[in-house]
């Protein structure tokens, strides 16, 4: 990913942050800072499994870490330590901790907790999601997603790239969250409640009664337009 | 025997998401159309601390003890069991009125299931509005689940998001419930039909319950209206139970909707019903 100094990788519904245990660490939360805003809105409301290998962190170092992971709308969930002064400094925060990289354990507890993250990850490369998005649940996806069924009213999904919903678009969609507006977003019938492609907003007009037909939204113009597909 | 392990009675609990579309009355009469049909039920009130089964079941005045002191073992489950007035097959674990819903656990609603299976045709559950505790309790033992809805924006929403939480617990997608429709207004267009929620929500329908003046006075006397021939909504619930216990009941004409085949037809032209014909 971004710098040398940390790498960011989807691991079941979190977001797994690992730092370099070597470089300092005003740097590297310098430089995930910056990664994290020139990703937009991508990551927003991700829960966050971090990673620090040997090295000790002193609470106020977590803080002002966790500070700047929810100034950009992400919450820290849990951190992997191998150092005792590192876990100490997370429990005092009434953080998940573990020691090494025992995720196992810590991502397998969310199946007890089915509505604390309602998010579905996935890693680089587009994503096929073979099922309809219910409400509530929000997929995001590095690269394009193929739904290959609905989106229904409530459910999101954002995507860097382009979004295909082989089915009903009623839902939400961000294609080219990171700010690509050559992405585009293609339904069988587009009844989005909200259609964003980059930094633009549209949403749908009132229903018209016209029988569902294959539709596709693209930027032209600078505006979100619809045309038939 | 009902039970899908061939080891005892099947648990169904009856949810919804959001709160008033009929969840207790829902299991209040399905469970009598059930014991009607000659199974032995029993009924469990999930929803701690806002307790209302017993009072629609007519049985308010005979608890002593609830689901909570069974779960806490300060009584043997049988102490629990309130018998039904009419029909000695049905009973009613009621909740406790006085604590929350972390009194019970998802493993004490599992061993109360387990402790009725072998004794029960059915156990039904129900559960608490919401999404919460409540609602993780009463679906963890659950073989079957149905989701009450109503033919509004918002019932429909929590429905769905209800689904996907189901899904995802390895308990769905369920049942649906449709509850209070009105033919006249779906008519002239101002209530959403039966084909629209089940265009939304893509489950399979195991009733559709008409409004009805008569379930309101029938829940404040406490008599199902299931026990009232009269009444279409109690028809309804009486079809779910058979639907429920394995039969095939055709819809009412009053459930039908006039332009179903009309409405399939077109959508399936749209396309998306291509994939979930495959």
């Amino acid at each position: 990913m971004e710098g040398q100094s940390f790498a960011i990788k989807g691991v079941g519904e979190s977001l797994l942050i690992q730092i370099d245990p070597a470089v300092e660490w005003t740097a590297t939360t310098g430089d995930l800072a910056a990664h994290l805003d020139e990703q937009g809105r991508f990551y927003e409301g991700g829960r966050i499994i971090l990673e620090v290998g040997e090295r000790p962190v002193p609470k106020y170092e977590l803080t002002s870490l966790k500070a700047l992971l929810e100034r950009r709308g992400l919450s820290l969930w849990a951190v992997l330590s191998k150092s005792e002064t590192t876990r100490n400094s997370t429990q005092a925060l009434d953080i998940r901790t573990s020691a090494g990289s025992a995720l196992a354990g810590i991502v397998e507890e969310q199946d007890d907790e089915p509505e604390a993250s309602a998010e579905d990850k996935s890693g680089s490369g587009g994503i096929l999601v073979r099922h309809t998005i219910r409400s509530g649940r929000v997929v995001r996806g590095e690269g394009h997603v193929v739904v290959y069924g609905d989106i229904n009213p409530g459910a999101e999904v954002i995507a860097t790239g382009d979004v295909m919903v082989w089915g009903h678009l009623r839902g939400i969609v961000h294609a080219g969250a990171n700010g690509d507006e050559g992405s585009v977003v293609c339904a069988l019938d587009m009844a989005p409640m909200q259609l964003r492609i980059a930094g633009l907003v549209a949403t749908s007009p009132a229903d018209n009664g016209d029988a569902p037909r294959p539709e596709v939204a693209l930027v032209r113009e600078g505006r979100i337009q619809v045309e038939s597909w | 025997m009902a039970g899908e392990n061939g080891m005892g009675g099947k648990i169904v609990t009856i949810t919804s998401g959001k709160g008033g579309v009929g969840k207790t009355t829902a299991t209040a009469n399905i469970g009598v159309a059930l014991a009607q049909l000659g199974k032995r039920v029993v009924l469990i009130d999930a929803d701690i601390g806002l307790r209302n089964l017993d009072v629609v079941m007519g049985l308010e005045n005979r608890i002593v003890y609830n689901l909570v002191d069974v779960a806490e073992g300060r009584c043997k489950l049988r102490q629990a069991m309130i018998k039904h007035k009419l029909l000695p097959d049905l009973h009613l674990i009621p909740a406790s009125q006085t604590r929350d819903k972390s009194a019970v656990s998802q493993s004490d609603m599992i061993q109360v299931s387990d402790w009725l299976r072998p004794e029960v045709d059915y156990v039904l559950i129900d559960s608490p509005a919401g999404i919460e505790r409540g609602f993780r309790n009463a679906i963890a033992p659950a073989d079957e689940v149905l989701i009450v809805t109503n033919p509004e924006v918002s019932a429909v929403r929590d429905a769905d998001r209800i689904i996907g939480l189901l899904e995802a617990a390895g308990k769905g997608p369920g049942k649906l419930v449709l509850n209070r429709i009105r033919q006249d207004m779906v008519s002239k267009g101002e209530m959403l039909s039966a084909d629209d929620v089940t265009d939304i929500l893509a489950i399979k329908m195991i009733g559709i319950v008409p409004e009805d003046q008569f379930v309101v006075p029938a829940s404040n006397k406490g008599v199902p209206v299931v026990l009232n021939e009269e009444s279409r909504a109690g028809l309804a619930y009486h079809n779910i139970a058979r639907r429920l216990n394995g039969e095939n009941v055709p819809f009412l004409p009053l459930e039908e909707e006039d332009g179903f085949l009309r409405r399939l037809t077109r959508l399936f032209s749209g396309g998306n019903q291509l994939l979930k014909q495959g």
